[in-house]
């Protein structure tokens, strides 16, 4: 496998993606949606990190193995975060509920 | 040399993933605070200067796309450019650990700094004081706060209930925005850290690449210190909203 070249326009048109969602956030941010703003502002912030991921990083033009890796990584903090917010949600479940 | 470049790029993706950890824990702790005390939270992000964090985000985000043309050229073996935009990056984020530092300067003076000094006296006072130039550590019930306390220098009462003002319909507990302040200096420290960091690898690869060392065959450090620098990219992209925007509306 050869190392691939991304070519220039796809990097200024990820730029460009990449600044106009930063504007969205700030202007979604001022709106009031309740529990949805951390919502929003999360999904923005995901699809943002993973264009930098794939594009900038090269992940979408790199071996299986490298996707394995970072796969792993993000599998892992999901992980970390999914059982402990587990546990503190369900606290109070057994002893607590009426 | 083709496994030799695969290695090197998967050695980086390795330290990038104890890097997500590292995150991670601060990530969860900033959840679980957040989860527990969402009014102070979102009154203490207020205190947080939206412009100039979002001038930060853009910054970063350009410097972002100058690493990656630089890597770019480095693939092209075009050494003048490749040397050009690196140090476009660096000065880009230079501009970034600028504001930051002028940030810091801003919350050390309005004691917004955790440990003994700290004071919290509300977002809305935060901007009043300000506008006003008026110092709140010398008078600290004199900000539209009438009888709340008599400020005791280098004091954080474990739980004053008149502080905040008996007015506000919902008494906000200073020690709960500190926690706030805590995480936003741990999490923006360590994230400044890696950016000078960052700094000090990019000048030895303009060092290098002003020696002639790369070449369109071999650029690996190149490439990995981008994956590097494009990683703390994303920890901001996220840090910015959790941080500065929570409690706008």
């Amino acid at each position: 496998m050869s190392e691939h070249i991304v070519s220039k326009k796809i990097y200024y048109s990820i730029f460009a993606t990449l600044m106009v969602l930063t504007g969205v956030t700030i202007a979604v941010a001022f709106i009031d949606l309740g529990r949805l703003n951390t919502v929003v502002a999360l999904t923005i912030a995901i699809f943002k990190a993973t264009l930098v991921v794939l594009y900038f990083m090269h992940v979408r033009y790199s071996s299986r193995l490298t996707w394995v890796f970072v796969g792993a990584g993000f599998f892992w903090l999901a992980i970390l975060v999914v059982l402990t917010l587990g546990d503190y949600a369900t606290r109070g479940w057994l002893n607590g509920a009426k | 040399m083709e496994q030799q470049r695969e290695a090197g790029t998967l050695g980086m993706w390795a330290f990038l993933v104890t890097e997500v950890m590292f995150f991670g824990g601060l990530f969860l702790a900033y959840i679980l605070f957040r989860g527990k005390y969402p009014a102070e939270f979102a009154a203490a992000s207020k205190g947080l200067d939206w412009i100039l964090g979002g001038l930060n985000t853009a910054i970063l985000i350009c410097s972002s796309l100058t690493m990656a043309l630089a890597v770019y050229y480095a693939q092209l073996g075009t050494r003048r450019l490749q040397i050009t935009f690196l140090v476009l990056t660096m000065i880009l984020g230079a501009a970034f650990l600028g504001i930051k530092f002028v940030e810091y300067k801003q919350k050390f003076e309005h004691h917004l700094f955790p440990g003994v000094g700290f004071k919290w006296e509300g977002a809305d006072d935060l901007h009043h004081e300000q506008a006003g130039g008026q110092y709140m550590g010398d008078q600290g019930a004199g900000l539209g706060q009438p009888g709340s306390r008599q400020p005791v220098e280098g004091e954080v009462s474990p739980r004053n209930e008149t502080l905040g003002g008996s007015h506000e319909p919902e008494r906000l507990d200073p020690n709960k925005v500190q926690m706030f302040y805590w995480i936003y200096f741990a999490m923006t420290g360590v994230h400044a850290l890696h950016m000078v960091i960052g700094l000090g690898i990019l000048s030895v690869l303009v060092f290098m690449a002003r020696k002639g060392r790369f070449t369109k065959e071999y650029h690996s450090p190149v490439e990995i210190s981008g994956l590097y620098w494009h990683f703390v990219d994303i920890v901001w992209i996220f840090l910015f909203p959790l941080l500065y925007l929570i409690g706008r509306h």
